[in-house]
Order: C-alpha cells, then sequence, then structure tokens
C-alpha cells in the first residue's frame, strides 16, 4: 500500500441557483493512494463532476464550497488563492475533460500547444528539453513524434483524445483525474484509449481518479471505488469486493442494469423513478423513494447517513447496512 | 414462415463532395455501400458499429427522410398484407404509407418541438393523417400515455418537453411512435443518452410493446452490449457494409469476421475478474472464405449466419 | 370527459402563468434589463400622460398644445443705465451689465417714456422653466414638457411599428430561405447583401426628397430597409439550426407537409430571436427618425428631432447652455428611450439565450 496521497474530507459543495441552493456534493470523504486507481460511479447529477472540479478547485462561479478539505500531500487546496492554485493545477493534479478532445485550439499545432503548457509551469526549460519531454508522452500513450507538427484537424477522435492524455500528463502531475474520458468515443477507441491509460498509470505510478456513468469500465480500470447518488458516497470500498457483495441497494441495482456481452443473456432490472432534486435538504435515506425494498427504517427522516464499514475497507452507509 | 417488414436489397446511398473550391471533378462517399437484409414481423434486427460506418445514414434512407442512391426497399403493406416496393408509388400514396415507417431519434433533448405541448407532440400525426375527430384523438392520446407508462396521462398533457426528465421525454417519443400503429420503427440509439438507471426501463417497455403490439424493430447501437438485451439478430457494419450477420447469441459466441471479433473484444465487461481477450484485426482469416465464394457477396456458413467476402483490405479507406 | 377537459385547461393556465413567473424572474435579475424596462416604462407613461391632462382639463389645450399652443411669460425688468467705465461698484467688467432682470434704456428707443429706476413688462420667448410650463417654452411660446410628450408618443408609435413589420418580413423571409434553400435562398440573400450594402440615412434623404414623409411612411420605409437587411441573414441561421433537429426529421417522416413544417415547427422556434430583434430595431428606427427631423427631411408636426432642429434653426443651439431647456430634454429623451429599448433587448437576451443564463 502507497503513502496517502490525496485526502478528501467532509467535503460540502452547493450551487446558487434561481431556485434556492443545489446541494451537489454532500459530506464526501475519500483517500486516493500513491499508484492507485479510484472510480467514482453514479448517473448524471450525482455530483461525481462536481466533485472532480472541487479537487481542481476549478468550480463554477455560484459553486460554493460550504465546508471539508481537500489535501493534497499534506497541503489544503481549499481557500488557496488563484496563485497557489496556479501551481498545483497540471503540476500536482491534472484531468482529461469529457470531450476534451475538442478543446484543442484549431490553428496551432499539437506539439505547440503541449509545450505552451509545460512552458507555463516550467519556465527554465529549454526548447530542446520540452521537445524530448512532449517525445517522451507521446512514447508512452502510443503516438507517433510527427503528431507534434500536425493540427488537431488532421488527427482522428481517438488521436486527438491520447494528445489530451499527453497533455495531461505534461507536467508530471501526481493524481490525473478521467472525467468520462471516453463517453464520446466509439467501443474501439474506448478500449484502446482504456488501455493506454491503464499502460500510463503503472509505468508512471500515477494515482487515477476514474470518473464514469459506465459500471463495466470502472470494474476494468479501478482497484477501488465508490458509488455517488444524490451527491453523496452511498458506498465505497475495493471494486472487486463491492461487485462481489454489492451492499447498498442502488449499487446492487446499477450491477445488474448493466447488460454485459458475455455469461447468460438475463433479465436486467430497471430503476424507476428520478433522482432526488438536491435543492431540499432531505435527512435520511435519499435512495429509499426508489428502493425496491424498503425497510421501515430507510423511511425514518431523522436517521443520519453516514458510511459504516462493513468489512476492512469496505464502506456502506447506514441505512442499508441496518437493513440487509 | 413468418412474413418479412422489411426487405432491403442492395441499398447504396452516395454523397457527392466538392474537391476543393474551385475544382469540378466531385468525389464521392460511400456511406452506405450495398447492403441487403430482411426482418421477419415480430423479430429485430440490430445494426451495430462504430460511428461514420454508416448505420444512421441507412436509418435515414430507410425513413425515407434522404433520398437513396440505389437498391430496392420493400415494406409490408398491412392492409393488403403483401410486400410494396416504395419506388412504385406516387405522391398521395406515399404519404398514406408513411403511417407504417416510424424512428425514435438518439436524443430526447432535441426530438421534441420545445415550444409544443406533449398532448400537440403526440397528437401531430394524427392531425397529419387526419385520422378520428376530435374526441377521438384526445382518448387516443390518453390511451398511448398510460401504455408508454406515463400516468396519470392528464397530468402530462398540457405539460412542455422541458418540464420533463430524459427518460420521460424518450417515452413521449415513444408514444408519439406508437399513435400510428405502425409495424416497423428505426431506433437511432434512443437508450445512450439516458442514464444507466433509466435506460433498462426504457428497453424493457420497447421489448414489451414489441411484443404486445408485434412491432419490429430496426436498432441502430454502437453498444453489442445493449444490441444482445434488444434483438433477435444483429448484422455489423463497418465503413458502410455489413459484414456480419447472425443470430445474436450465434454472433457473440462465434464470431467469424476479424471486424465482429474485435468489436466484440473491445467491450468491457462489468465483472472486475473478467479478463478480456486482446484480439488485433486480421482480415488474412477471412482469406479461405473469399477464395472460396468467388461471385458470392455474402455467405452463408450455416445456421442462417452470414458473412460479407468483401476484401476487406479494399473498405479499410 | 368535459370535466377532465377543464381540469387540464386549468393545468394549462397555471403552467403558463409558472412558465411566465420564471421568465421574468430571469428578467428581474438582470440589472441593466430593468432599468431599460424603468426608463421604456416612464416615457410610456408621459406618453399617455399628455391626452389624460388635454381630456381632463387640467392642461387648456389653447396654452399647452405641443404645435399651436401659446403661453405669453411676462417678466419685470428694472430700467438701468449701464455705466461708461468699468470697474464699478456694482458691475465687474462690460459684460456684467445688464445683470439679471434688468434692462438696459439705450435698448428700449420703442418706449421712450421709460425712464432709469421704473419697471418694463416685457413678454419672454423662450422662457425659462417656471411653475406653469415645467420646462419652459420655445421661441414660438410653446410649452416644451407637452411637445416631449407629444414627441415620446410619435417615438413609440414610429418604433413599434417600424420594428414590427421590419421583424415580420425578416422572419418570413429568413425562414422561407432557410427552409427551400437553393435559387430562393440565394435571391434573398444577394438581396439583403444589396440592402446592408446601401447607406439607409443618404437613401432615407433621396426618398423624403421624391416624396412627403409623414410618421407611418417613415415607419414602412424603415421596416422594410431593416427587414430585407441584415436581420434576414441572423433569422435564416436560426432557421438553418431549427430546420435539422430531430422533431423536424420526425414530422417530416410522418409526413408533414412543407407548410406544416414551416409553420408549426420551424417558425415558433425561431420568435424569440425575432422578438429580440424587435426590440433592438426600435432603438435604431428612434434614432433615424431624429437624424431626419433634425434634418428638416420629414413632415411631422412635433417630434424630439423637430425639437432640435427648431432650436438649431432659431439660432439657439450655440448659445451654450443659456437656453437649455431647449436643446437637453429633447436631446436626452432621445438617448435615454433609444438606450432605454436597448437595455430591455439585454435584458431579453438573458431569458432567451440559455448561454447567458447564470443558472
Amino acid at each position: 500500500m502507497g503513502k496517502e496521497v490525496l485526502v478528501v474530507d467532509k467535503l460540502n459543495m452547493h450551487y446558487e441557483t434561481l431556485d434556492g441552493p443545489v446541494a451537489a456534493v454532500k459530506d464526501v470523504s475519500f483517500v486516493l493512494n500513491e499508484g492507485e486507481s479510484f472510480g467514482l460511479v453514479g448517473e448524471s447529477g450525482c455530483g461525481k463532476t462536481s466533485v472532480a472540479m472541487s479537487l481542481l478547485q476549478l468550480q463554477a462561479d455560484n459553486a460554493k464550497i460550504s465546508s471539508g478539505s481537500i489535501k493534497l500531500e499534506g497541503k489544503e487546496l481549499v481557500g488557496m488563492t488563484e496563485n497557489e492554485l496556479r501551481t498545483v493545477r497540471w503540476d500536482g493534479i491534472s484531468i482529461v475533460f469529457q470531450g476534451a478532445m475538442n478543446a484543442w485550439n484549431p490553428v496551432a499545432k499539437i506539439g505547440e500547444q503541449i509545450r505552451e503548457a509545460i512552458r507555463e509551469h516550467r519556465p527554465d526549460n529549454t526548447k530542446q528539453e520540452n521537445t524530448q519531454k512532449i517525445e517522451e508522452l507521446f512514447n508512452i500513450v502510443g503516438l507517433d513524434n510527427s503528431i507534434m507538427d500536425r493540427y488537431p484537424h488532421e488527427l482522428s477522435g481517438g488521436m486527438k483524445q491520447r494528445a489530451i492524455i499527453a497533455l495531461a500528463l505534461s507536467c508530471d502531475p501526481k493524481v490525473v483525474i478521467a472525467d468520462e474520458p471516453t463517453t464520446a468515443l466509439d467501443v474501439v477507441i474506448q478500449d484502446q484509449i482504456l488501455k493506454e491509460l491503464k499502460k500510463v498509470q503503472n509505468l508512471l505510478g500515477l494515482s487515477l481518479i476514474y470518473i464514469s456513468h459506465d459500471i463495466a469500465v470502472i470494474a476494468e480500470m479501478t482497484d477501488n471505488m465508490a458509488v455517488m447518488y444524490a451527491g453523496s458516497v452511498v458506498e465505497m470500498g475495493p471494486t472487486a469486493n463491492i461487485f462481489n457483495k454489492p451492499k447498498h441497494a442502488y449499487t446492487r441495482l446499477l450491477l445488474e442494469s448493466t447488460p454485459s456481452v458475455v455469461g447468460k443473456r438475463k433479465k436486467l432490472r430497471s430503476l424507476d423513478g428520478e433522482p432526488p432534486s438536491l435543492i431540499n435538504e432531505n435527512k435520511g435515506c435519499s435512495f429509499s423513494p426508489r428502493c425496491p425494498e424498503p425497510s421501515k427504517e430507510c423511511k425514518n427522516q431523522e436517521l443520519d447517513m453516514k458510511l459504516v464499514e462493513i468489512s476492512k475497507g469496505h464502506w456502506a452507509d447506514l441505512c442499508c447496512v441496518s437493513c440487509g | 414462415m413468418k412474413k418479412n417488414v422489411i426487405e432491403v436489397k442492395n441499398l447504396e446511398k452516395y454523397y457527392e463532395i466538392s474537391r476543393g473550391l474551385f475544382s469540378r471533378d466531385k468525389g464521392v462517399v460511400k456511406a452506405v455501400d450495398d447492403i441487403s437484409f430482411e426482418i421477419p414481423q415480430g423479430e429485430s434486427l440490430g445494426l451495430v458499429g462504430q460511428s461514420g460506418c454508416g448505420k444512421t445514414t441507412t436509418a435515414r434512407s430507410l425513413c425515407l427522410l434522404d433520398p437513396k442512391t440505389n437498391g430496392d426497399v420493400k415494406f409490408l403493406n398491412p392492409e393488403s398484407q403483401e410486400l410494396e416496393s416504395i419506388d412504385d408509388l406516387d405522391d398521395d400514396e406515399l404519404k398514406k404509407f408513411r403511417r407504417n415507417i416510424q424512428m425514435i431519434f438518439q436524443d430526447p433533448y432535441e426530438s421534441l418541438n420545445p415550444r409544443w405541448t406533449i398532448k400537440d407532440i403526440i397528437l401531430e400525426p394524427l392531425n397529419i393523417h387526419n385520422i378520428g375527430n376530435l374526441s377521438e384523438r384526445e382518448e387516443a392520446v390518453k390511451e398511448i400515455l398510460t401504455t408508454v407508462g406515463l400516468t396519470p396521462p392528464e397530468n402530462y398533457m398540457p405539460r412542455y418537453p422541458h418540464e420533463l426528465s430524459g427518460g420521460q421525454r424518450q417515452r413521449v417519443s415513444i408514444a408519439r411512435t406508437l399513435i400510428m400503429k405502425p409495424k416497423f420503427v428505426v431506433c437511432d440509439e434512443p437508450t445512450s443518452m439516458l442514464d444507466v438507471s433509466i435506460r433498462i426501463s426504457i428497453m424493457d417497455l420497447m421489448l414489451n410493446l414489441a411484443k404486445d403490439l408485434d412491432i419490429s424493430y430496426l436498432y441502430i447501437t454502437h453498444d453489442l452490449a445493449v444490441a444482445r438485451y434488444m434483438c433477435n439478430r444483429i448484422a455489423v457494419m463497418f465503413n458502410g457494409k455489413i459484414v456480419e450477420i447472425a443470430e445474436t447469441e450465434e454472433l457473440l459466441k462465434n464470431p467469424v469476421h476479424p471486424y465482429t471479433k474485435r468489436l466484440i473484444s473491445s467491450i468491457p465487461v462489468p465483472d472486475p475478474k473478467y479478463k478480456r481477450t486482446e484480439y488485433e484485426l486480421n482480415f488474412n482469416e477471412l482469406d479461405e472464405i473469399i477464395s472460396n465464394n468467388p461471385d458470392k457477396t455474402m455467405v452463408d456458413i450455416g445456421g442462417e449466419h452470414f458473412i460479407a467476402t468483401h476484401d476487406v483490405k479494399d473498405i479499410l479507406y | 370527459m368535459s370535466n377532465n377537459l377543464k381540469e387540464q385547461e386549468e393545468l394549462q393556465k397555471q403552467l403558463r402563468k409558472d412558465a411566465l413567473r420564471k421568465n421574468w424572474k430571469l428578467f428581474s435579475q438582470s440589472k441593466l434589463g430593468m432599468i431599460g424596462l424603468y426608463i421604456v416604462a416612464f416615457f410610456l407613461f408621459l406618453a399617455l400622460l399628455q391626452p389624460f391632462l388635454f381630456i381632463t382639463g387640467i392642461w387648456n389645450p389653447a396654452i399647452y398644445d405641443p404645435v399651436v399652443g401659446y403661453d405669453q411669460i411676462k417678466a419685470e425688468l428694472l430700467v438701468i443705465e449701464c455705466p461708461k467705465e468699468y470697474p464699478t461698484e456694482k458691475y465687474e467688467s462690460y459684460s456684467d451689465c445688464p445683470g439679471p432682470g434688468e434692462v438696459n434704456i439705450k435698448k428700449l428707443y420703442m418706449a421712450p417714456d421709460l425712464k432709469v429706476g421704473e419697471y418694463y413688462d416685457t413678454f419672454i420667448q423662450p422662457a425659462p422653466p417656471s411653475k406653469t410650463h415645467l420646462l419652459g417654452t420655445d421661441s414660438l411660446g410653446r410649452d416644451v414638457f407637452s411637445q416631449i410628450m407629444e414627441g415620446s408618443q410619435v417615438a413609440f408609435v414610429l418604433g413599434l411599428l417600424s420594428a414590427t413589420l421590419g421583424v415580420g418580413i425578416s422572419t418570413i423571409l429568413g425562414t422561407i430561405a432557410a427552409f427551400f434553400g437553393g435559387r430562393v435562398d440565394a435571391y434573398l440573400m444577394r438581396q439583403s447583401d444589396l440592402i446592408l450594402m446601401l447607406p439607409s440615412l443618404p437613401l432615407l434623404f433621396i426618398i423624403s426628397a421624391f416624396a412627403e414623409l409623414k410618421v407611418w411612411h417613415l415607419a414602412v420605409v424603415l421596416g422594410v430597409l431593416g427587414g430585407l437587411g441584415g436581420s434576414v441573414i441572423t433569422i435564416k441561421s436560426q432557421a438553418l439550426q431549427v430546420k435539422v433537429k430531430p422533431y423536424v426529421d420526425s414530422a417530416r417522416i410522418t409526413g408533414g407537409s412543407k407548410w406544416q413544417i414551416l409553420f408549426q415547427h420551424i417558425l415558433p422556434n425561431v420568435a424569440p430571436l425575432a422578438l429580440l430583434f424587435m426590440v433592438f430595431s426600435v432603438t435604431g428606427a428612434i434614432a433615424s427618425e431624429s437624424v431626419l427631423s433634425f434634418l428638416g427631411l420629414l413632415n411631422i408636426d412635433m417630434s424630439w428631432g423637430i425639437m432640435i432642429y427648431l432650436s438649431q434653426t432659431d439660432g439657439f443651439i450655440f448659445s451654450g447652455l443659456d437656453f437649455w431647456w431647449l436643446i437637453l430634454p429633447a436631446g436626452l429623451a432621445v438617448t435615454f428611450l433609444a438606450g432605454g429599448f436597448y437595455l430591455v433587448g439585454r435584458g431579453l437576451d438573458e431569458v432567451f439565450n440559455p448561454r447567458l443564463r447564470k443558472r
């Protein structure tokens, strides 16, 4: 087990909107170890991207972190000034967005754009060193060196996404956040990118936070994972454990509602209803209205949901621990 | 033997592109290149492939949105129970004929007019074809909303699309499609924009409707796992051509075409213990089949499992 | 059944109200939009107040009518004799005599009986603001405040008429160009280019040289010019975006006719942008009217432009701020109302344009 790189503790974040505050992240805590890959899974609107944005302190203008702390190697990120943050972003934590491949500046060469990013953070490097660095990165993500002199429109989607990964790695970050990096891509290219990410992670000993709605991708990519629902983590633990013995009713439903090409063709379970509105502060189990077998306890609005350790490193929220 | 609801023979759709601003000679992109398939009544065919392989173009040609370049498309006329070729129809017959073809789109946020109420959206086909009087139409809307699980219907009819969630909107799209009681529906990735938890309920709804109302789907998707759940047969498309068609389980267990193998091997499996086998494209595997069948385009290797014998190296741009 | 229908209608009404309230909330959050709305509302109030004052008899039309009214403002001036050498005890320099409320006897050769120290009654035109005339009177003794009110009626009629006409034309043409494409599109686009190229003010000069322009003539000319110009291109681009939406495809698959699709799907979705255009083009119409009136090219009895025009022809415009009430109120009214409509447009933009929304 490596040492702890990133510690998130009781993070709370909300958006100020016309209709009132929307609690997007509620009491989220997790620990990311060195060289580990950590998955965040949940439906859209469950707060997984909000968590990623808070980690980089890149949240929208109307977002407020009301409490909690984010520590990167012991350094507190919440409350840092823009200038201090600039050294943390990309150097400490970098991110690969969903659809980031479309974020390339169309009129500059790929290599030039990566060089620009390195120059920003390593102003002392010579041009020679930077070029060498980019060649190294391209080698890692499986791109040819000639790509450096190409314009973005000359590359395919998969190549652009690889180049984005190279860009994210350009300042030797300790943590890379991958926020649905393959969602807009085809299965075949997704497969290549996933393999590349895995290879890169093992090669450089990176810590990876992988965010996805697709539980199959999480299963392949991560060592530990957390399932998010309505802004809070409902289950967290080693990926193998969670797939083996899902404790929370929501996790179980997620697993049973994902179609697969291997194994027997089975009836999938559907999940009725909609996720709750995050505007109202609701206590008790937020999943209970959609839960197929809610117990009496679940309906108890006064119940304070907190994660309980059910086996080593495997946590689930109180409600589902008590009922089954 | 069941009748086919649709028979497609040698369908082709080419797009002309001009090369450069002042150049007069035009190039041709073969978006759909000589594909043939048929769908028996009540069965569903999955059309699977990467984006840009021509799936959506096929769908748009079948729905008469874009004119096809070549080929013959025959639909089952529900009145005469005969297969009719759409090329033989005049304008009035064509308009009447359009009742039998419907399409469900990918994006539930864009496929409903934001300025119309749900009632008006579902009523539109009835209004266009002038079917029934006002109260009959109203009853039909209520009935169909109940069928797709939006109950009570009175609650949804006066609402606007933006007041509904993605799953509810896709239900409205399905309701709009079904109000004409079609026997054949083209679905263009209807669940790919939806959340996992809602996806299955929409797919189940579509499966149940197919069973109850005897509907056949042409189900377009890039996700083999979804196609497996929805379809009896699967056709794999690659660069405008169908390379393999077979029964779903047969295709997944015994894929023959190298592209199909590649596609299947690249799908993540929701099980951390499962290790996928790596597969690299190797088109030489096909050489034997190609050389044994010099004049056929599709070869049946047994059990209605068809393999294309195009020289695949040619269709890799 | 009928009960059900009624309930549905009521629910629909409720939902509409909610939507309206939400849009209003969005609009009212935009400070600029609200300032604009207050300005526009203020001028609308002025425009409506004038007829009210005449009808109720608070204002006598003989005195307060903006065009044919007349009021004498009497002033008593002390007759004095200016000294020959300066400075004196009372006057510092030559230009200080006569002081306020005084008149030099040498100027009164028409009234030879008057002596220094007596009072001389005179009518002053233009008269400065007083209690009876809040903004004073002009050189013909007409009430300036009443003229401002009249001018704001003209501005509203002209602005709204020309904007409605212009936006009506450009919406229909833009949608048709987008929907039918091909030659229709090419023709309409070239026509827009042509109109865009034409400098509109010189063109208006020429038109007014051949024909006598009244307010509504001008509204039609401005409307048509605006409607055929650049806004067709913008509306077309919006309509092109709507045209490829899946709901349009879906209506086509079902067999909807071209006109059904055009009027039921495309036009309603272009309408918000068109409304926005309308509000912005009011600004242009008001400004154009002022310029043309100022140049004396319009056959209008009274408007803000005419007011400035009159003060210029009478030579008051170069007298600095001595006769400010002849120039400033009209000038500011044009600036503020034109700006007010523009700000309302900015506010509406935030309602219609989701990208500008702050969630």
